[in-house]
């Protein structure tokens, strides 16, 4: 069968013409740039917005905050001013004090989640595909699920006492329920023509679990754990504030502590940094062959 | 001859409901039989028992081989490749050289090399039919089971498909039994129609048919067993 994969539309109707092939009826085609067919969008006409736009907000912002300091819009040691903000930042930076904070927040946040990932998986896939496992643990994964990580920190430092193994306690309590409840929900959706296929194939249960089910769920469970990754992030800021020594959390307490407003915010724009990083790696996950599939139907 | 597909007396009931009852039906090695009946008769519940992916409620199923199904859409795996899904259904042990020769045969035989690399959802609504074809057939099973594989095709789609499957079993005989709702399908298709009845659904009449095919839809005979099937299904 001979698929043209070239769609064309009438150059009629939008008036334009770029040297345009002619059909055999005289009507005249062009080929639909790519801003047409995924909608005209605007950014994916001009894919330099994309940058442009947030750092013009940026900009903005930075503006405004600069404008309101300079007219004393703000009680002293209150809000600190942008310059202060990039000296303290310059200085942390150097100092390396700023990225011996950050590698022991990424550290917990890296223990935490990959342990409740490990966990997490094999339950939800289980509770997915057995009725009677989703009906005797789904009403205590949505029990634990409802109770804030920070309720858990009395009892993490009771029994972790201080030290990373708390704030990992803490980051894995924070995204295992989560991370239960997405593999479970995606793997009880997966279609049933596949268990039909499996039992053609005469694959085990075990080539079942693997070589079906999971990748039939790899694509809602990389978008779970991208949102799981970014509460993790949040969480170990939290949870640093109360249980450690060190970390992004630890240093805005301290800061305070210290009356350090610039270096409050130093912290606050690298939290929200990697934070970024962190999600636009996850994204990235998106894009391999494996997962796309899911997102292109 | 023992037939390779035999039902006696098969009924099977969701809970609550009974869909099939009292179903006899025997199919011989390398005929293609169609059934067709209304919507909601349990013609597919029928093609699921006789894949052995239920079991009959009453009666007995005799299998005499072994069988692959081919469904209306969605059976293919979205997550591989053409090449990985035709290569998935092939026999279990089968070695990678003689995997790698059988996959690229079937991608030629179904025109489907030149999309090998490419995803499932990339694909036509036909040539993802074809795949499920090439991955069923690839498996060399003695049963094809067929679930109304053409029914979500346009028109012309439907009809190119018919003809290839019809060339492609000519060459690779196989047993074949084709559930569909299209009265001219089945006629297109078939050794013999069985039409089925109201659900719970059992043999309503049996037509075998001889006319060589291709089958045009005006060539001889082909309008008359249209006829006796609308006849036979309330719509004269």
């Amino acid at each position: 069968m001979a698929i043209s994969r070239t769609p064309w539309v009438d150059n009629r109707r939008s008036g334009r013409a770029s040297a345009p092939p002619r059909g055999a009826s005289g009507v005249v085609f062009r080929q639909p740039s790519r801003a047409e067919l995924c909608g005209s969008r605007a950014t994916e006409r001009r894919p330099w917005l994309r940058f442009a736009l947030p750092l013009l907000i940026g900009l903005a912002v930075l503006a405004a905050w600069w404008s309101a300091c300079a007219a004393g819009a703000f009680p002293a040691g209150t809000v600190p001013a942008p310059g202060e903000v990039a000296v303290a930042f310059v200085q942390e930076l150097g100092s390396g004090r700023l990225v011996v904070h950050a590698v022991a927040s990424l550290y917990r946040v890296a223990w935490g989640f990959v342990g409740a990932v490990l966990a997490a998986v094999p339950l939800g896939l289980v509770i997915g595909r057995s009725a009677m496992t989703r009906a005797a643990l789904l009403p205590w994964i949505n029990f634990f699920r409802s109770l804030s990580p920070i309720a858990w920190v009395p009892f993490a430092i009771v029994w972790f006492g201080l030290g990373d193994p708390p704030a990992i306690f803490i980051i894995f309590l924070a995204t295992f329920f989560q991370i239960v409840l997405a593999t479970a929900a995606a793997a009880a959706a997966v279609p049933r023509v596949y268990d039909r296929v499996a039992l053609d194939l005469e694959l085990t249960a075990r080539e079942v679990l693997f070589q079906i089910t999971f990748p039939a769920i790899l694509p809602q469970l990389v978008t779970a754990l991208r949102v799981a990754i970014g509460v993790a992030w949040m969480v170990v800021v939290a949870a640093e504030m109360i249980a450690r020594e060190s970390g992004l959390g630890y240093l805005i307490l301290d800061a305070r502590s210290g009356l350090r407003m610039d270096l409050v915010v130093v912290a606050m724009i690298t939290i929200g940094a990697i934070g970024i990083g962190l999600d636009v790696l996850f994204a990235r996950l998106a894009r391999l062959d494996r997962v796309r599939w899911g997102f292109e139907r | 001859m023992t037939p390779i597909l035999e039902l006696s007396g098969v009924g099977f009931d969701y809970p609550g409901v009974p869909v099939i009852d009292g179903l006899d039906l025997a199919v011989a090695a390398g005929e293609l039989v169609v059934c067709v009946g209304p919507s909601g008769c349990g013609k597919s519940t029928l093609l699921a028992l006789l894949g052995g992916h239920l079991a009959p409620t009453r009666g007995t199923i005799a299998r005499r081989g072994q069988s692959r199904t081919i469904y209306q859409d969605g059976g293919l795996f979205p997550w591989l490749t053409v090449r990985e899904n035709i290569a998935r259904g092939l026999p279990r042990g089968t070695a990678r050289a003689e995997a790698d020769r059988k996959v690229a045969d079937w991608l030629a035989i179904t025109r489907l090399a030149e999309f090998a690399a490419a995803y499932p959802h990339q694909l036509s609504g036909g040539m993802r039919q074809r795949v499920e074809l090439a991955r069923a057939l690839a498996a060399e099973t003695d049963i094809l089971l067929c679930d109304e594989p053409f029914s979500a095709l346009d028109y012309q789609a439907r009809a190119r498909m018919r003809r290839e499957l019809v060339a492609t079993l000519a060459d690779r005989p196989r047993t074949v039994v084709f559930v569909t709702h299209d009265i001219e399908e089945a006629v297109q298709l078939g050794d013999r129609v069985v039409v089925l009845g109201e659900r719970p659904t059992r043999v309503q009449r049996i037509l075998p048919l001889a006319m060589p095919r291709p089958r045009s839809p005006a060539a001889p005979g082909v309008p008359e067993a249209e006829q006796a099937i609308l006849e036979e299904v309330g719509l004269p």
